[in-house]
């Protein structure tokens, strides 16, 4: 245990380190020697070298995903990806219809720029996923309506970890010509992504979720069939014209660098990450009242989204800060709200209350997991002798049948 | 969330948790709050024939704060008289505890919880 | 070697800055959202930032927001103020930045009015041009604080005075004053102003919108409720930091930068006034102390760039964002100066960094760049 840096990090899904190899290519482009040109300085070399960098990053972002680099256009990060993908669609295509098809469990980026679109007239259908939290195909299809423009769907959660089936959704939206619209800042360096296979017209990414800097991402834009966008940053009409603003060259170089080991390490770390999560959801899975959230099979190898039964889960972090873990999505987790994520499954209050997530990454360890089982196990047996909740579970009280106090 | 040193120390160290035979006639059973709102208190006051509390436990599913909350309260309660411990107030809580604005309602439920099982008693002294 | 001489574009990274921004990629690497120790951290990092940009720009720390640059601050100050309003009027100076223009523009396409007010020769908006077209259906006015060709100041002060009414917000581009001259928000008493990292030595990708609390701003990104719902998305915590360094340093060094700026423009001007055919632009104006713009009479703009970069020296002709576009600088037009001279316009821009070899390596480059042609003129 003493070889152990506390706390440890089990948030690799509200962000990650950056990768030394990625750090190194950052800092040859941010000092004077270096490569810290304006990249739209058409004039001189400063700014030649640094379009190259950026062509390059972008070379690597699109290998990853199997797009053609000219798909690529540069953003700050996924929350803008995401706005930039939905509403640019839906001012662009307005004339074609004025319906959006998405999920419940979508990160805030993409329901809350659904519900703006709401305010100026549009119409949003938010569905409900399955317990397991997968998107009932079904329930899509009967969804779409012909004036539906756009369809958004995450690839994996960030709080339960799920994948859905987007090749199959893809196949749907591009039967149907509605154009679709996947959040992959989860996914990306975690599962396979083949653009020239999937039906996907627009990807959003981050860099800080695999291992590359905060405030860069980028957005997928589908040439062939091609879709258009209406900028919602103007200015030096850099990208195309769909987003201006001066190219931060070192972040976007990160980003590359990201996605260029990931490319290369992805199959491997997966398994080795996978081994990691398994090996934790077995040191738990055997306590009483301990429930998974979202699938098993389909889900990304890093993420164990669990609720202990009867503990709630703020009281639960305190106990535990010798690790970094999330009750929830971080964007939300300032406010006393519990998970809406978990409420769209279905799960009851006490359950989303009494959530952790737990995600693992590249940086995690063996002995990590193990002292964390222990951790928790303890934490939560402490705890359940406070809970008065706990007590009338074992006298057998169903807490349903319970007339609360609500106050 | 930064937590005051206070909350910090209830919460590793709680007092007076536990349980009393909630049937007894001489114990008064507080439980409010709600599952749903992530916050469920049950306090538990003893109390002598003269009316003074002797012994005051408590469970909690809460936060930090919540916890902290009644702990704190069955330290203050014990030894008091019943009408004393009715005087202690969310905001005599919240202060000694420190505790920022998004976890006041954890002191009220505390005072909530106070009331609630000093007219358990009374009732059951009444009955 | 190389001269760089384009610092009004971007600025090469000061290295205590990158020492404050290292440790926020690897060790401390919380997402600041994080209720955990590593949030706590970067959260902490975040509010220091704000600290050192509000000290920068004479504001209070509540009133800054991050944004992922300037282009960002200036789409937020002009849409986010007024996107959620009925259409109505605003007014933005004919020379200001894309990132202000084209955001007023969209509006214009969305039903409201929009005026541009024009410069004088000297590249100074005029009170009196900017009160004649204000009315009681003007909502907004926008002007840059220094030009970035020009590098002219704008009295920003006598301006607002001019506009007597507490509707009509004002907001002024201050990217190119941070760190070069001081700057006071409250002072100057307008509503809203922006700044930029990477104009300060600080790295790409930060940027601030200062603003009045009480002006209600739309996001122009929706989601996690970051910067109070104004800036969504996950901050750039290892950008914000470095701009946070980067203000700090400027606040600093600021008499000493502003002293050696100032001795370098002022030499190289010297030089240029010595050569034929050479004219210089808005040099009577208040410029900024490191900005000279000039051509070289008849000689094309666009040739000379290259020229100048073979010798291993960079500067521009206009703002980089429009130099790949390859028309004459629209503040130049504005200034009422010929298209055939506006096309062959340099502009030099110094930092930190040049010392006065620089001034002479550029003379020395444009004599012999100048004398070639001329002889070869002769010749054919």
């Amino acid at each position: 245990m003493s070889n152990l840096k506390l706390p440890i990090y089990f948030d690799y899904s509200a962000t990650t380190p950056v990768d030394e190899r990625v750090a190194e290519a950052m800092i040859k482009c941010m000092t004077f020697d270096g490569n810290f040109g304006n990249p739209a300085s058409r004039s001189h070399a400063f700014g030649w070298n640094s379009e190259e960098a950026v062509e390059e990053a972008r070379g690597h972002v699109a290998a990853l995903i199997n797009a053609d680099p000219r798909e690529i256009v540069w953003t700050s990060g996924a929350t803008e990806s995401n706005n930039l993908a939905i509403k640019g669609v839906a001012h662009f295509y307005k004339k074609n219809g004025k319906h959006i098809i998405t999920s419940k469990t979508e990160h805030k980026a993409v329901l809350d720029t659904c519900r703006q679109l709401e305010r100026e007239g549009y119409d949003v259908t938010y569905l409900d996923p399955e317990p397991n939290g997968l998107i009932d195909l079904k329930k899509l299809a009967d969804a779409m309506r012909d004036d539906t423009i756009l369809v958004s769907i995450m690839h994996v959660n960030n709080e339960i970890g799920v994948i859905q089936d987007i090749a199959a959704i893809g196949e749907m939206c591009r039967e149907r010509k509605i154009i679709f619209h996947v959040d992959a800042a989860q996914s990306a360096g975690k599962v396979d992504i083949d653009l020239e296979k999937m039906k996907v017209d627009l990807m959003s990414f981050s860099a800080h979720k695999i291992y590359g800097p905060k405030g860069i991402g980028a957005l997928y834009v589908r040439r062939k069939p091609r879709i258009r966008l209406e900028a919602q940053m103007h200015g030096g009409g850099h990208e195309r014209g769909m987003r201006s603003g001066t190219l931060a060259t070192h972040q976007i170089v990160g980003m590359g660098e990201a996605f260029r080991i990931a490319k290369q390490e992805m199959h491997a770390e997966n398994d080795r990450i996978m081994k990691l999560r398994n090996r934790l959801w077995n040191g738990f899975k055997d306590m009483e009242e301990v429930y998974l959230n979202g699938d098993f099979e389909h889900r990304v190898a890093g993420n164990l989204n669990v609720s202990f039964n009867f503990v709630e889960g703020e009281s639960l972090i305190m106990a535990l800060k010798d690790i970094a873990v999330s009750s929830g999505s971080a964007c939300t987790s300032s406010s006393l709200e519990p998970s809406y994520v978990l409420r769209a499954l279905g799960r009851s209050d006490e359950l989303a209350h009494s959530s952790l997530r737990f995600t693992i990454g590249r940086y995690t360890k063996e002995e990590e997991i193990d002292y964390t089982i222990n951790l928790v196990k303890q934490a939560v047996s402490k705890l359940r002798d406070l809970s008065p909740l706990w007590d009338m579970f074992k006298e057998g009280v169903d807490l349903n049948s319970v007339e609360w106090a609500a106050h | 969330m930064a937590y005051s040193e206070k909350v910090m120390d209830h919460y590793e160290n709680p007092r007076n948790v536990g349980t009393l035979d909630k049937d007894a006639a001489n114990v008064g059973t507080g439980m409010v709050g709600a599952p749903a709102c992530g916050d469920v208190m049950r306090l538990q006051i003893q109390v002598s024939d003269d009316g003074i509390i002797e012994n005051a436990v408590f469970k909690t599913y809460g936060c930090g704060s919540a916890i902290a909350s009644s702990s704190l309260v069955t330290e203050w309660m014990k030894g008091k008289t019943l009408e004393e411990a009715k005087k202690i107030k969310n905001l005599d809580i919240a202060e000694e505890l420190a505790l920022p604005p998004v976890k006041v309602h954890c002191s009220v439920l505390a005072e909530d919880a106070i009331s609630a099982a000093v007219e358990d008693y009374l009732k059951k002294r009444a009955g | 070697m190389s001269v760089y001489l384009d610092n009004n574009s971007t600025t090469a990274l000061d290295p205590q800055v990158l020492d404050a921004m290292l440790p926020y990629f690897k060790d401390i690497h919380g997402n600041p959202s994080s209720v955990h120790r590593y949030g706590r951290l970067t959260r902490n990092a975040l509010e220091q930032a704000r600290d050192q940009v509000a000290r920068l720009a004479g504001a209070r720390n509540e009133q800054v927001i991050f944004t992922s640059g300037g282009t960002e601050a200036n789409n937020l100050a002009i849409l986010g103020a007024l996107s959620h309003k009925a259409p109505a009027h605003l007014a933005v100076s004919s020379i200001e930045h894309a990132s202000i223009i084209e955001p007023a523009k969209s509006l214009f396409k969305k039903g409201w009015k929009l005026d541009l007010v024009n410069v004088d020769s000297g590249c100074y908006i005029l009170a009196d041009n900017l009160k004649s077209v204000i009315s009681e259906d003007t909502r907004l006015v926008s002007v840059m604080m220094a030009n970035n060709e020009t590098g002219v100041v704008q009295d920003i002060q006598s301006l607002k005075q001019g506009i007597q009414s507490d509707q009509i917000l004002f907001h002024s581009d201050a990217s190119q004053v941070a760190g070069k001259l001081p700057l006071n928000f409250n002072e100057i008493n307008i509503d809203m102003m922006t700044l930029s990292s990477h104009k300060i030595y600080g790295p790409q990708g930060a940027g601030a919108l200062i603003a009045n609390r009480s002006i209600e701003l739309e996001p122009v990104l929706y989601g996690g409720g970051q910067e109070r719902g104004i800036r969504n998305g996950t901050e750039n915590i290892a950008a914000i930091v470095g701009f946070g360094a980067a203000a700090e340093l400027a606040i600093k060094q600021l008499e000493e930068t502003q002293k050696h700026l100032r001795s370098l423009r002022d030499q190289l001007e010297r030089e240029l006034a010595a050569m034929q055919n050479i004219t210089l632009f808005a040099a009577e104006s208040d410029r900024l102390p490191n900005t000279l713009q000039f051509a070289v009479n008849d000689f094309d703009g666009e040739a000379l760039l290259m020229l100048l970069d073979k010798k291993g020296i960079a500067v521009s002709s206009g703002s980089a964002c429009q130099s790949s576009a390859g028309a004459p600088s629209h503040v130049l037009l504005a200034m009422g100066v010929k298209p055939e001279l506006a096309k062959h316009a340099i502009r030099v821009s110094f930092g930190r960094n040049n010392i006065a070899k620089d001034v002479q390596i550029l003379i020395e480059a444009l004599k012999d760049i100048t004398l070639i042609q001329h002889k070869s003129m002769c010749v054919g």
